[in-house]
C-alpha cells in the first residue's frame, strides 16, 4: 500500500474533472485520479454543441437561455444555478476558444451557432441558434482541448487508478451526525489497475467528477465504463443522492444499438417520421416540432411504436430522415454521426432514413451540490472539502430533463467553479486525520471477490440488472413495473453477495473491476427505482402512466435518497421531510430513506409546459 | 481449426432487412494471451487455465454472433460468458474514445468499429495487441511511451501578447486547413502500424506528428517554429518512409501520411 498526500484530489478526468484541474492545479498541489486515460473519457462522445447566448448569428441573451433551461427541466431546476450557468456560458465558450478549441466559424470568422432542442428566442417563440459547435464532435474537441491544456500546465495524473472508497470523518451511512458537528473529507482509496496495488490519497479537498451511470440500462449511449462510481461512493457513505429518478432517454439512438446520433441532426433540419412517413412531432409539439426537448420527443417516439406506427420488420423503431438535406451540408455539419449509421447499420443517410429509438443517455440526478460545487449532506449542510461537478453532480441545472448542449456547458461552468472552490478551501483548511487502516475495508472486499472459488458471474448479473431496468424503469413507468424492478434488484443484490471472478491475478484484473462496477450499478439502480416509485406524478424525464400529469402541490421538490442503518427511525433523514417524501425501503442490511429539498425559484413561476 | 459459417448475414443494408431478423453465425476468435510474471500469486488451486506467466500463447473461442456484432462484442462474449480473465481495454464502444485499438487479422483497427460480418469468417479471426509497445497483459499494452511522444510536440495552442476579450477570429477556410488532424483520438493505431516505429521505438511516430500538424496549421497558433524544431530531430519527421500504413490504419479516416508530408514541407519552406 502506498500513501500520497495532495491538497486537492480530483476523481475523474473527463470534461468536468480536467476543467477543475486546470483551476486547482495553478492554485495548489493537485492530483487527478482517473480510471481511464483522460482522452478516453465519455465527454469525447458528446456531439452537438455547447449553448451560450453569444448572439453571434442572431439576437439572443442569457436570460432566454435561463428560461429555456428552467422550462426544459419542467420547473424542477434550481433557478439560481441555471442563471449562473447561462450567464457564465459565454465566458466558458470564449475560454475554450482561447485554449484553442476549433469551433466552426461564421463567414465573419466568429464562432458559429446552430439550433438545438428546447433552445428558443424570447421565451419559446421559435428555435434560436445558440449552440456553439465543432462539426458533430464538439465533445471530442472539448476533451482534447482540456487535455492539451493539462499537458501544458503539467497537471499530475494517476491514470487507470480506480477510486473505491471515499474517506470521510463521519460515516453517515452508519448514523446521523450530532447537531452542530461538522463533517469533513479526508481523502480517497484507489486501486492501481496495472498492479493491483492499493493507494491511499490523503487530501484536504476531493472533487468528484466521475460522470454518469448509463450502464444501469441495457440500451444506452453511455460507455461501458459509466457505472455511477462517484455517485455510489458518496451514497455508500450516507451522502444523499438527489433526483435519481430523472434519467434522460435520448430520442435518437441507433435502433438496437443505442449509439447516439446527435440532436444536431434535427438542428440541421432532419425530421422524425413513423412507418407511414408522417412527421409525427407536429402532433406532439406543434411550435418547435422535432426540436422539442428530449423527454417529449423520446416519449412521442415510444408512443408511435406502441400505437403500431413503428417502422421495420418488428415495427419497433422510427426513422430519422436526412434525405432532403444536401450531402455536402451533411458532410460539413454531421460527418461522424452519418458515418455511425453507415458503419453500424449499413445505412446511407444521404438516401435512406436511419432507424432510431430512445437510448438511456444522461442522469439528471446525482450528488447534491450548491452553486460553488460543495457537496450537501442534507438540505443545507455541506461536507467540508468535498465537491462534485458534471454528470455525477446535481446542482440542479437540469431539473427533471436536461436540454441538449447543457451538459457540455455544465461541465465547463461547474467544473471550473468546483476546481476554484476546492483549491481555495484546501489552501487554508486543516488536514483531517485519516481513519485507522483506511484501506482495510476495500482490501477485504476486493480479496473476497478475487479469491471466491466459484459463484455468480458478473456478466449474468449485469445483464439481468440492465434488462429489468429497460423493461420496468425506462421511458414509461408504473407502480407495478417499478415494484417488479425493485423485486429484481433485491434478488440481484442477494446473488451479488456470491459474485466471483475468473481472473485471479493482480495485474490488470478488469474482471475484478467489472465486479466492483456492478456493485456500484446495483446501488444506483436502487436509488432510481426508489425515487421513481415515490414520485407519483409525471415530470420531465420521469413519466408515470398511472400518474400522467405534473403535481406541483405534492412533488415540486427535489428527491433526496439516503442510505441509513436499519435502526434509523422511519420518519426521515434529517432533511425537511414533507408528506410526499417520507418513505423508507428496507434492504439487506440497510434502509433507503427518502427526504426532499426545496426547489430554488427566482424569476419563473411554474407554467404548463407546451412547445 | 476451421470454423464454418452456418448462415451468412445479409447485412442490414436497408431499414427493412437485418435489424428485426437478427441472423446469427459462428465465429472463431484466435486471441493472443499473455500474463506478466509479476501478476501476483494466484489463490491456491485456482490457477487452472490461466496462461503461464511470462509466456505468450494462443486461445481459440468459437462463438455464435449476430448481424451487427463487432469484434468487441465477440471479445465481450468471451469475457462475460467463457473466460473472465481475457483482458483488453474498451470504453465508448463506438469508435470515439480510442481505447480498443488492436491488430485484427494483421491490421490495426478499433475492435468496436470492426464488424464481424465484414471479415473473412471462414478462418479464425486473429486478434493480437498492437505492435511496438510493451505488452502488459493479453491485449493491453503500455501506452506511456506513446503519450510521452505526444506530450513532447507541444500539443497545445501557443500564443503571445494580450488575449482578446472575445474570440480570436478565424476564417472558415483557415479552420478547414487543419480540420483533418483535429479528428485524432490518440488510439495509437497509426503509430503502432509504422515499420519505422517497430524497429525504433524512439521515433515520434505518426500520431505525435498528426497532433503537431493540428497546431502548426492553425492560424491562431504561434508555436509552429518550435514544434518544427522538435520534429527536425533525428527521431523526428524525417524518419518517415511514406509507407502509408498509418493512413490505412487510422480509424478516423485521417490522411496521416499526407499530414506528415505537409509537416516535412513546412520544415523546408518554413511556410505554414
Amino acid at each position: 500500500m502506498q500513501i500520497h498526500q495532495y491538497d486537492v484530489v480530483i476523481v475523474g478526468a473527463g470534461g468536468a474533472g480536467m476543467r477543475a484541474a486546470l483551476e486547482s492545479s495553478v492554485r495548489t498541489r493537485t492530483a487527478v485520479i482517473s480510471k481511464l486515460y483522460p482522452t478516453r473519457s465519455h465527454t469525447g462522445a458528446a456531439q452537438g454543441g455547447m449553448c451560450a447566448a453569444l448572439a453571434n448569428v442572431e439576437e439572443d441573451n442569457w436570460e432566454w437561455h435561463t428560461f429555456d433551461t428552467v422550462k426544459g427541466g419542467d420547473y424542477l431546476v434550481d433557478q439560481d444555478a441555471a442563471e449562473v450557468m447561462a450567464k457564465e456560458a459565454i465566458d466558458a465558450v470564449l475560454d475554450l476558444e482561447k485554449m484553442g478549441l476549433p469551433f466552426n466559424r461564421t463567414p465573419e470568422g466568429r464562432i458559429d451557432q446552430r439550433r438545438f432542442g428546447g433552445h428558443t428566442r424570447n421565451h419559446g417563440e421559435a428555435a434560436v441558434r445558440r449552440s456553439c459547435y465543432a462539426a458533430d464532435r464538439t465533445g471530442h474537441m472539448i476533451l482534447q482541448t482540456l487535455y492539451q491544456q493539462c499537458v501544458k500546465n503539467e497537471v499530475e495524473f494517476f491514470n487507470e487508478f480506480y477510486v473505491l472508497d471515499l474517506l470521510v470523518d463521519h460515516d453517515l451511512a452508519a448514523g446521523e451526525v450530532a447537531e452542530g458537528d461538522e463533517v469533513a473529507v479526508a481523502g480517497v482509496v484507489a486501486y492501481e489497475l496495472a498492479t493491483g496495488e492499493i493507494h491511499v490519497f490523503r487530501a484536504k479537498s476531493v472533487v468528484l467528477a466521475t460522470g454518469g451511470a448509463g450502464r444501469i440500462y441495457k440500451t444506452t449511449s453511455n460507455a461501458h465504463t459509466l457505472t455511477g462510481d462517484g455517485m455510489a461512493l458518496a451514497y455508500r457513505r450516507g451522502i444523499p443522492l438527489e433526483d435519481m429518478e430523472f434519467f434522460q432517454f435520448h430520442p435518437t439512438g441507433l435502433a438496437g444499438l443505442g449509439i447516439l446520433l446527435s440532436e444536431a441532426a434535427r438542428g440541421e433540419g432532419a425530421i422524425l417520421r413513423n412507418s407511414e412517413g408522417e412527421r409525427f412531432m407536429e402532433r406532439y409539439a406543434p411550435t418547435i416540432k422535432d426540436l422539442a426537448p428530449r423527454d417529449i420527443v423520446a416519449r412521442s417516439m415510444a408512443n408511435e411504436v406502441r400505437e403500431g406506427r413503428g417502422a421495420g420488420p418488428n415495427k419497433d423503431y422510427v426513422l430519422l430522415d436526412l434525405t432532403h438535406l444536401e450531402p455536402a451540408h451533411i458532410d460539413a455539419k454531421l460527418p461522424d454521426i452519418t458515418e455511425f449509421a453507415r458503419t453500424y447499420l449499413g445505412i446511407e443517410p444521404y438516401t435512406e432514413p436511419v432507424p432510431v429509438y430512445p437510448t438511456a443517455h444522461y442522469a439528471m440526478g446525482g450528488v447534491p451540490t450548491n452553486i460553488e460545487g460543495e457537496v450537501l449532506r442534507n438540505e443545507s449542510d455541506v461536507i467540508r472539502g468535498l465537491y462534485a461537478a458534471g454528470e455525477v453532480a446535481c446542482v440542479s441545472v437540469h431539473g427533471s430533463n436536461r436540454l441538449g448542449t447543457n451538459s457540455l456547458l455544465d461541465i465547463n461552468v461547474f467544473g471550473k467553479r468546483a476546481g476554484i472552490s476546492a483549491a481555495r478551501y484546501a489552501v487554508d483548511a486543516p488536514w483531517v486525520d485519516l481513519p485507522e487502516a483506511p484501506a482495510a475495508l476495500v482490501q477485504a472486499e476486493l480479496e473476497e471477490i478475487r479469491t471466491r472459488p466459484d459463484g455468480e458471474r458478473v456478466g449474468d448479473l449485469r445483464q439481468a440488472l440492465q434488462e429489468t431496468m429497460d423493461a420496468n424503469a425506462q421511458v414509461f413507468r408504473t407502480e407495478e413495473s417499478l415494484h417488479q424492478a425493485m423485486d429484481d434488484l433485491r434478488s440481484l443484490r442477494k446473488r451479488f453477495a456470491a459474485v466471483s471472478v475468473q481472473d485471479k491475478s493482480r495485474a490488470f484484473n478488469t474482471d475484478l473491476l467489472e465486479a466492483v462496477e456492478l456493485g456500484f450499478l446495483l446501488d444506483i439502480a436502487e436509488t432510481v427505482v426508489v425515487g421513481a416509485l415515490n414520485r407519483r406524478e409525471s415530470r420531465g424525464g420521469h413519466f408515470r402512466e398511472d400518474y400522467p400529469t405534473r403535481d406541483d402541490e405534492g412533488y415540486m421538490r427535489h428527491t433526496m435518497t439516503y442510505r441509513r442503518p436499519l435502526s434509523t427511525p422511519v420518519a426521515g433523514a434529517g432533511g425537511d421531510v414533507d408528506g410526499s417524501f417520507s418513505g423508507s425501503t428496507e434492504l439487506d442490511g440497510y434502509r433507503v430513506v427518502l427526504g426532499s429539498k426545496p426547489v430554488t425559484m427566482t424569476r419563473y413561476q411554474p407554467m404548463e409546459r407546451k412547445y | 481449426m476451421t470454423a464454418t459459417l452456418e448462415k451468412t448475414a445479409p447485412g442490414p443494408g436497408s431499414a427493412e432487412s437485418g435489424l428485426g431478423a437478427v441472423p446469427s453465425f459462428q465465429v472463431t476468435l484466435r486471441v493472443q494471451r499473455y500474463l506478466p510474471t509479476d501478476a501476483g500469486d494466484l489463490p491456491a488451486g485456482q490457477d487452472v487455465g490461466a496462461p503461464t506467466p511470462g509466456e505468450y500463447r494462443w486461445d481459440e473461442f468459437t462463438l455464435t454472433m449476430h448481424g451487427t456484432d463487432r469484434v468487441l462484442d465477440a471479445l465481450h462474449k468471451v469475457k462475460w460468458e467463457h473466460d473472465g480473465s481475457l483482458t483488453f481495454r474498451r470504453s465508448c464502444a463506438h469508435g470515439v474514445c480510442g481505447s480498443d485499438a488492436m491488430r485484427i487479422n494483421g491490421r490495426n483497427r478499433l475492435a468496436c468499429k470492426t464488424l464481424l460480418k465484414d471479415l473473412d469468417l471462414s478462418k479464425p479471426v486473429v486478434v493480437e495487441p498492437i505492435k511496438g509497445l510493451p505488452v502488459l497483459k493479453d491485449l493491453v499494452v503500455d501506452m506511456e511511451p506513446f503519450f510521452a511522444s505526444y506530450r513532447e510536440i507541444m500539443p497545445f495552442l501557443v500564443t503571445t501578447g494580450t488575449e482578446p476579450t472575445k474570440e480570436r477570429l478565424q476564417s472558415a477556410k483557415e479552420r478547414e486547413r487543419f480540420d483533418d488532424t483535429t479528428k485524432c483520438i490518440l488510439c495509437a493505431a497509426c503509430t503502432t502500424s509504422c515499420p519505422v516505429f517497430w524497429t525504433d521505438g524512439q521515433y515520434f511516430g505518426p500520431a505525435a506528428i498528426v497532433n503537431a500538424h493540428r497546431f502548426i496549421f492553425d492560424s491562431r497558433d504561434e508555436g509552429a517554429a518550435q514544434r518544427l524544431e522538435i520534429l527536425n530531430d533525428k527521431e523526428g519527421v524525417w524518419r518517415c518512409r511514406t509507407t502509408f500504413n498509418c493512413t490505412e490504419a487510422c480509424p478516423r479516416g485521417i490522411e496521416v501520411t499526407k499530414a506528415i508530408q505537409e509537416v516535412k514541407r513546412a520544415m523546408i519552406t518554413r511556410t505554414f
